[in-house]
């Protein structure tokens, strides 16, 4: 076998030259001379769709700009101690163990943990059986925000101590030789991911669902590897245990401070305002909010001068204590009072009882209320106690396993990368899976994935992100302005059928200047496809980045609604029905159903209006094309919904 | 692997010292020596980092849980007279933006007596 080449070709690169100054050509000459301005309400939208498919091809090219073939790595470092984590929560038991007792048979030594968040007696039966060990959440968590999947890596990282993990998801069953292979990477002492490629075992080659993902597990993490921003996608990755605690410590001096922070801010509102209602004869409760207030100020001013946080807290703590027990003799009925709104606030957490969340809104119902003075020493009380440096709010004061997202691995792997980590892709398959096999389950894994990035994008900006370099940067915006692709979708539908309805063009002319600078570029697009993945099918996956609109759009607005009005992300795809009675879930793709309708329609009139000689030959002819194509992408949610599962697995 | 050893002062306080590596391997059981004493009544603790010559970022995690467990009980955990190592550690996870480092863990809880 001949070597791989480590970087792409300069004829690859040409080809990436080539189609961004083909592609710029046409969006710049759309901009400035062929916006259809009268009809601005779609000509404008339809551009910036370009516009944006425009962007996204471009960061596609810089992606391949870097492509890199990695050869084998060298054996493993000596020595290196590793923990397998199989993740499960509802699996069935067959599955989980049949993944367990394929990692047994992994060569390289290492530990293997069952982590079980179903926290299922037959599961840890059937693990004590074989040996295996088996972990579930500690009584640390109870009551506490369990952040899922995340929720249980944490738990898991602070009960084992191997130097590597190797994480796998319930049906994911290794190959012998996946350590062997992937540990070598670590010689490099900041490597801190191997992330080898997710194949499925249980899909046709046609794929009616679109679950392989040969381009993105190929050449998008090869050229993403090539700029260090290979990212973990949650499985069949190795990661360096210390990588991933560190990040667990800067997570919590950063949740330490943001807490403490806040607190003494809004405690400075509550003694104001609880000073401003005690009458001068109440003297000794004037002194204690007094001496509270003499704490506030000292913490702030500690805080300022970067004195370390579990000082300031202690002392704070300290002083708040002594003026409390000054006043005991005051009015126990008026502290009666707002002790209870306390316990409500606690109560009104979703969490359960035990735990208090200074969220905004706790944080604003403290501040705005009239308090008791002694009322409001003990909010204050229980508000440095929530935040204090133990991060009460958590089961864990440290969190490795990001949990701002659903989607915990990309979150995670900026992270790191921002530390100054690198990562590693391994093209390999090491692990063979099992995909969703119908499509409720697959909307909702797809919605799911969606809804972690645009939450992830939302609230940590890989643009943003100190200490990623410029191409890490634009290799994570990558993968997050692909996620965006469902409005677009949506002018390329709706365009062509306003044509043919109204005769409306979004564009001033179909010229020759128009096809001249469009059909090359999108050829040449479709060329640096082809030969970037070798011959494996992408078409299916081009497919339901359009097709997949809806989802898209459902995704992006939740996750808007989730980080910024707190609305829950609600996952669940509401229609379950029909999977089972063997009848055909239609109701799942209304839209591109309703899509498809309104294109046939509107090719019907336009053919009508064509016969009246009522709008031009080359509009409709354009036009129908345009329809026709939408049409292809968009049929594949017939193939979808009437998908069965693969039959013939018994080759 | 990594020893303890421990000590109670006159003031009650008690002084946990590790001696050598205090890595992913150690601090499962630092984390339970520190459990045990909290649970057993001891709350406020030092641990004496002057025989520790290497820290990762599991035995800060160890520290961390150790704190929040004494906090809770209404306590304190302190560190002191960390390596050069363990204090370079400190600075490169910001970790000393939270924990103060006494000189001596005798001196530790000298504010609080």
């Amino acid at each position: 076998m001949p070597a791989e080449r480590m970087t792409p070709s300069p004829w690859l690169r040409l080809l990436v030259l080539v189609t961004a100054a083909l592609g710029i050509n046409y969006v710049v000459w759309r901009w400035l001379f062929s916006v259809n301005w009268a009809a601005w309400w779609i000509g404008v939208p339809l551009v910036l769709a370009e516009t944006y498919s425009l962007i996204d091809s471009l960061l596609f090219g810089l992606t391949m700009w870097r492509l890199r073939r990695r050869p084998l790595p060298p054996p493993p470092p000596p020595g290196a101690t590793v923990d397998v984590f199989i993740t499960t929560y509802n699996e069935p038991i067959d599955m989980v163990m049949a993944t367990a007792e394929a990692a047994q048979r992994i060569r390289y030594p290492h530990s293997i943990w069952i982590l079980d968040d179903g926290d299922r007696p037959e599961l840890a039966a059937a693990a004590a059986a074989k040996r295996i060990r088996y972990l579930t959440r500690s009584a640390n968590w109870l009551d506490k925000p369990r952040h899922a999947k995340a929720g249980n890596l944490n738990n898991a990282l602070l009960e084992t101590d191997g130097e590597y993990i190797l994480v796998l998801d319930a049906d994911q069953v290794p190959e012998p030789e996946i350590l062997d292979h992937t540990l070598g990477y670590f010689h490099d002492p900041k490597m801190a991911l191997v992330q080898t490629p997710q194949y499925f075992v249980n899909v046709p080659f046609s794929d009616p669902l679109g679950s392989q993902a040969p381009l993105f597990y190929g050449p998008i993490q090869q050229g993403k590897d090539g700029w260090n921003a290979a990212y973990f996608c949650g499985s069949n990755a190795v990661l360096r245990r210390e990588a991933l605690m560190q990040l667990g410590i800067a997570g919590y001096v950063h949740a330490v401070e943001e807490g403490v922070r806040r607190t003494l801010y809004v405690a400075n509102k509550i003694i104001a305002k609880a000073r401003s209602q005690v009458g001068e004869d109440h003297g000794e409760v004037l002194a204690a909010l007094d001496a509270v207030r003499d704490a506030v100020h000292q913490a702030r001013r500690w805080i300022h001068e970067d004195r370390p946080l579990a000082e300031v807290t202690y002392a704070f703590q300290q002083r708040v204590d002594s003026a409390a027990r000054s006043v005991v003799d005051a009015d126990i009925g008026l502290m009666r009072a707002d002790l209870d709104v306390i316990a409500a606030l606690e109560d009104r957490d979703e969490h359960g009882p035990t735990t208090v969340i200074f969220d905004d809104e706790a944080l604003e119902t403290l501040a705005g209320r009239e308090w008791s003075p002694l009322g409001a020493l003990e909010s204050i009380r229980a508000m440095i106690r929530a935040v204090d440096v133990g991060r009460d709010d958590e089961a864990q004061p440290m969190l490795p396993m990001a949990t701002i997202s659903v989607t915990e691995d990309m979150a995670t792997c900026m992270r790191m990368h921002a530390l100054g980590w690198k990562s590693a892709y391994h093209h390999e398959i090491l692990a063979r899976g099992l995909a969703p096999d119908d499509v409720a389950t697959m909307l909702t894994q797809r919605l799911r994935w969606a809804q972690g990035t645009i939450q992830v994008m939302l609230k940590e900006n890989p643009l943003v992100q100190k200490g990623l370099s410029i191409g890490q940067r634009l290799m994570y915006w990558a993968t997050m302005w692909s996620y965006l692709a469902g409005f677009a979708a949506v002018v390329y539908i709706v365009a062509p059928a306003i044509y043919l309805i109204f005769g409306i063009m979004p564009v001033q002319a179909y010229s020759w200047d128009f096809f001249g600078r469009l059909i090359p570029f999108l050829l040449v697009n479709q060329l640096l496809f082809i030969i970037v993945s070798r011959g494996t099918p992408t078409w299916r996956g081009q497919q339901y980045s359009l097709a997949l609109f809806p989802v898209w759009i459902r995704a992006c607005v939740t996750a808007f609604m989730n980080v910024y009005f707190d609305r829950p992300l609600g996952f669940a795809v509401t229609v379950k029905t029909g999977q089972q009675g063997g009848s055909i879930p239609w109701a799942l793709v209304k839209w591109q159903l309703g899509a498809m309708a309104l294109l046939v329609i509107a090719s019907a009139i336009g053919i009508v209006q064509l016969y009246f000689g009522a709008i031009s030959v080359l509009g409709v002819g354009v036009n129908l094309f345009w329809v026709m194509f939408d049409l292809l992408i968009l049929s594949v949610a017939f193939q979808a919904v009437r998908y069965r599962g693969h039959q013939d697995q018994g080759e | 692997m990594v020893e303890f050893t421990s000590r109670t002062m006159q003031s009650g306080v008690v002084v946990i010292r590790p001696e050598g590596r205090l890595n992913m391997v150690a601090a499962p059981s630092l984390r339970n020596e520190l459990r045990t004493l909290v649970e057993g009544g001891s709350t406020r603790l030092v641990v004496d980092l002057a025989g520790t010559d290497f820290i990762d970022s599991s035995g800060l995690g160890a520290l961390i849980s150790g704190l929040k467990i004494a906090r809770q009980a209404g306590g304190d955990l302190r560190i002191a007279a960390p390596t050069k190592q363990v204090t370079a550690v400190l600075e490169l996870t910001n970790l000393d933006r939270v924990l103060h480092t006494y000189d001596s863990p005798d001196g530790a809880f000298d504010d609080a007596s």
